[in-house]
């Protein structure tokens, strides 16, 4: 053994430093550098702009407590539909069946509750249930029949809304009796005052979901392999990611976080109403996703980017309500800031190119 | 009702085509058509379109009415200008046509219409008001909750009439925002549904939240508002008053939710819209507009329990044994 050669000993004369990129020191370069690494910040440095430019043109009204936590309570609903929606998207994947799934999770959690006279937790626990099976039938056709995920959700978008109506012959369950016999469903319409901020449980429910959602897409293998399916499906695959399950589980957790979209939509309106299955909640949630900065290739963005993106909404349709705006410039705004964010977030990539 | 009983009119085709199948004031109208037309003898086909807004459905299923060999069609038009050319050739090809509950663009693009008085329906919610007010209606603050930013004749109408009920000087009547009187805080726009009316009740609150009157284009809207007052704990200082007399509205008038509200009869104007045609298929009579206007009137209740002084109206007993949806 003393015998042995020791071919290893000229390796301590040699570079042990580890590969690394040449830093370009340009200030542009840099803060592309900075926004590629941070991608949540470009959504939240304009939502602090959109902030401060409607707080100096209108004044404390705007800028008050109470104001900026009632825009809160106004996109609870459709923050935490873009978080489900963030799921789907970081896998490259887009989901047109979200809004819809919402609505029939709310509509058979009502049915449960006051038609058939079910305990409420029963009747929350079948809703949740529903919305997560929608979201399974999603999974497994994009996942194991390898249909495309956008013509899969055009499908099943239909499917749902058609199925929603037969289901309820569009029949309202009304708000008194909502409370009279399930108070639970009403949960999320708790409200806490503090000063004159005001918060409702739908509106803690959303950030608790998002920032839970946020440690589990970048602490957990899980979330590492929702951005690697993403990023690059067939190289996921061959680093031995199990990329159908992945994939599936993605979207029928998509499912479930839209039925628990529902239980908040229920304490915010009080009353259940199928014809909610007409409001375009699904391209809701992909614009809030969008502005948010997550990338509609997949494998880029910040979960917490996706809250700022619906808030960024939520404030400028505020702001302009409160600027007795035509309501047709919050739609055309939108729009641009959809576009804008997009090329901010082509910019950026070109980091990496 | 100024028609003859009609003898059995069997064999006869007739169409009715609405904006949706989903909305329960359709479904009501759908079950009054049908139940007539079983009555008669009249072979009824029913279309609608996909969603509130789909034109094209609609002008597929005037199509396929002609091309059936129907006698007239009963139609409430989503696109009421748009679909007036396609409606005419209906005409040009021997058929009877109806408008039900919205009026085309110009009205006399169809043989008649059977409507509610949506101006008759606003002011005589305007008069309440303004009478229960009594005295404080000279100072009341007063947001109005309409539905979409294309101010459709509905929402005109309402809006409008609610205006002339409670005596605010309207400037053009076909124009809603074009008024100066200091009462009005503001008009928001809601869809027509729940989440929308209560979004846009915080934002008038926003602008004043010392509010007391409320009109609403619809029920769930006045539903969805009143969750917004709630949350604020303003509920009790709020008089909200609405249109359409759904079971649902109704119910939430009984409960104090909403002052009162204007009852529409659907089913009324579809069974009187297959009489009509059953008459024009026997010997080509066309139906008349009710006197002094140009549409037949098929009535308007205001539903309350707290009935005002000089203004007609029913309890929410009658109204909930009369009502759709």
């Amino acid at each position: 053994m003393s015998q042995a050669q020791e071919f290893e000993k000229v390796l301590s004369g040699s570079d042990t430093s580890v590969a690394a990129f040449d830093e370009h020191k340009s200030a542009v370069r840099r803060i592309q550098h900075f926004l590629h690494s941070t991608p949540a910040a470009v959504p939240l440095i304009v939502l602090v702009l959109a902030i401060i430019v409607f707080g100096l043109t209108i004044g404390g009204r705007f800028f008050s407590s109470y104001t900026l936590t009632l825009i809160l309570q106004q996109i609870a609903i459709v923050g935490i539909l873009g978080a489900a929606q963030t799921l789907v998207i970081l896998t490259a994947g887009i989901d047109l069946s979200i809004g819809v799934i919402m609505v029939i999770s709310a509509v058979i959690m009502g049915n449960c509750a006051v038609s058939y006279g079910l305990p409420s937790v029963l009747a929350v626990a079948i809703g949740l249930a529903a919305g997560a099976a929608c979201g399974l039938l999603n999974g497994v056709l994009v996942a194991y029949m390898k249909l495309p995920p956008f013509i899969v959700t055009l499908g099943t978008w239909n499917i749902v809304m058609a199925t929603n109506f037969i289901y309820s012959a569009n029949e309202t369950i009304r708000d008194t009796d909502v409370d009279v016999q399930a108070p639970l469903l009403h949960l999320f319409a708790l409200s806490f005052k503090v000063g004159t901020a005001v918060l409702t449980a739908g509106v803690i429910a959303m950030v608790a979901l998002v920032l839970l959602l946020w440690y589990v897409l970048n602490h957990t293998a899980w979330g590492r392999h929702v951005y690697a399916v993403g990023d690059d499906q067939e190289a996921a695959k061959l680093s031995g990611i199990q990329t159908k399950k992945v994939l599936m589980t993605v979207y029928t957790l998509a499912g479930l976080i839209a039925a628990f979209a529902a239980w908040v939509s229920i304490g915010r309106n009080g009353s259940i109403s199928p014809s909610a299955a007409v409001t375009d909640y699904n391209l809701q949630a992909i614009t809030a996703t969008v502005i948010g900065g997550i990338s509609l290739f997949g494998g880029r963005g910040s979960i917490l980017g996706t809250l700022f993106g619906a808030m960024i909404v939520g404030v400028v349709s505020m702001g302009l309500n409160m600027l007795g705006a035509d309501p047709q410039w919050k739609v055309l705004l939108t729009g641009v800031l959809i576009i804008g964010a997009v090329a901010v977030d082509q910019w950026i990539r070109k980091v990496s190119a | 009702m100024a028609f003859a009983s009609s003898a059995s009119a069997a064999g006869v085709g007739a169409c009715l085509i609405t904006k949706t199948d989903t909305n329960p004031f359709f479904v009501k109208m759908k079950e009054g058509a049908t139940a007539k037309a079983k009555e008669l003898g009249v072979d009824l086909k029913t279309y609608a379109g996909k969603i509130d807004g789909d034109s094209e459905s609609q002008v597929a299923a005037i199509e396929s009415c002609i091309a059936d060999g129907a006698k007239g069609i009963l139609i409430t038009a989503s696109d009421t200008k748009g679909i007036v050319p396609t409606v005419k050739k209906a005409r040009d090809a021997g058929l009877l046509v109806i408008a039900l509950d919205t009026p085309l663009d110009p009205i006399d693009a169809a043989d008649a219409t059977f409507a509610t008085d949506n101006l008759e329906a606003g002011k005589l919610i305007g008069a309440w008001a303004a009478a229960t007010l009594g005295d404080k209606a000279k100072d009341a603050k007063i947001g109005f909750l309409d539905l979409t930013p294309s101010q459709p004749t509905v929402d005109v109408l309402r809006d409008q009439g609610f205006m002339m009920g409670y005596g605010i000087d309207v400037k053009d009547p076909n124009k809603i925002g074009d008024e100066d009187d200091a009462r009005i805080v503001g008009h928001d726009v809601t869809n027509g549904n729940e989440e929308g009316g209560r979004k846009a009740m915080e934002n008038l609150l926003q602008k004043d939240n010392t509010i007391n009157v409320i009109h609403t284009i619809n029920e769930p809207a006045a539903v969805g508002a009143y969750q917004a007052l709630k949350a604020v704990g303003l509920e009790s200082q709020v008089l909200i008053v609405s249109v359409d007399g759904g079971c649902p509205g109704v119910k939430s008038v009984a409960e104090g939710v909403i002052g009162a509200t204007s009852q529409q009869y659907p089913l009324q104007m579809a069974a009187l819209g297959i009489e009509a045609i059953a008459n024009f298929a026997k010997d080509g009579t066309k139906p008349k507009p009710t006197e002094g206007k140009n549409f037949f009137d098929t009535g308007v209740n205001l539903v309350t329990d707290k009935p005002a002084n000089g203004v007609k109206s029913i309890d929410t007993k009658e109204g909930l044994a009369k009502c759709w949806g």
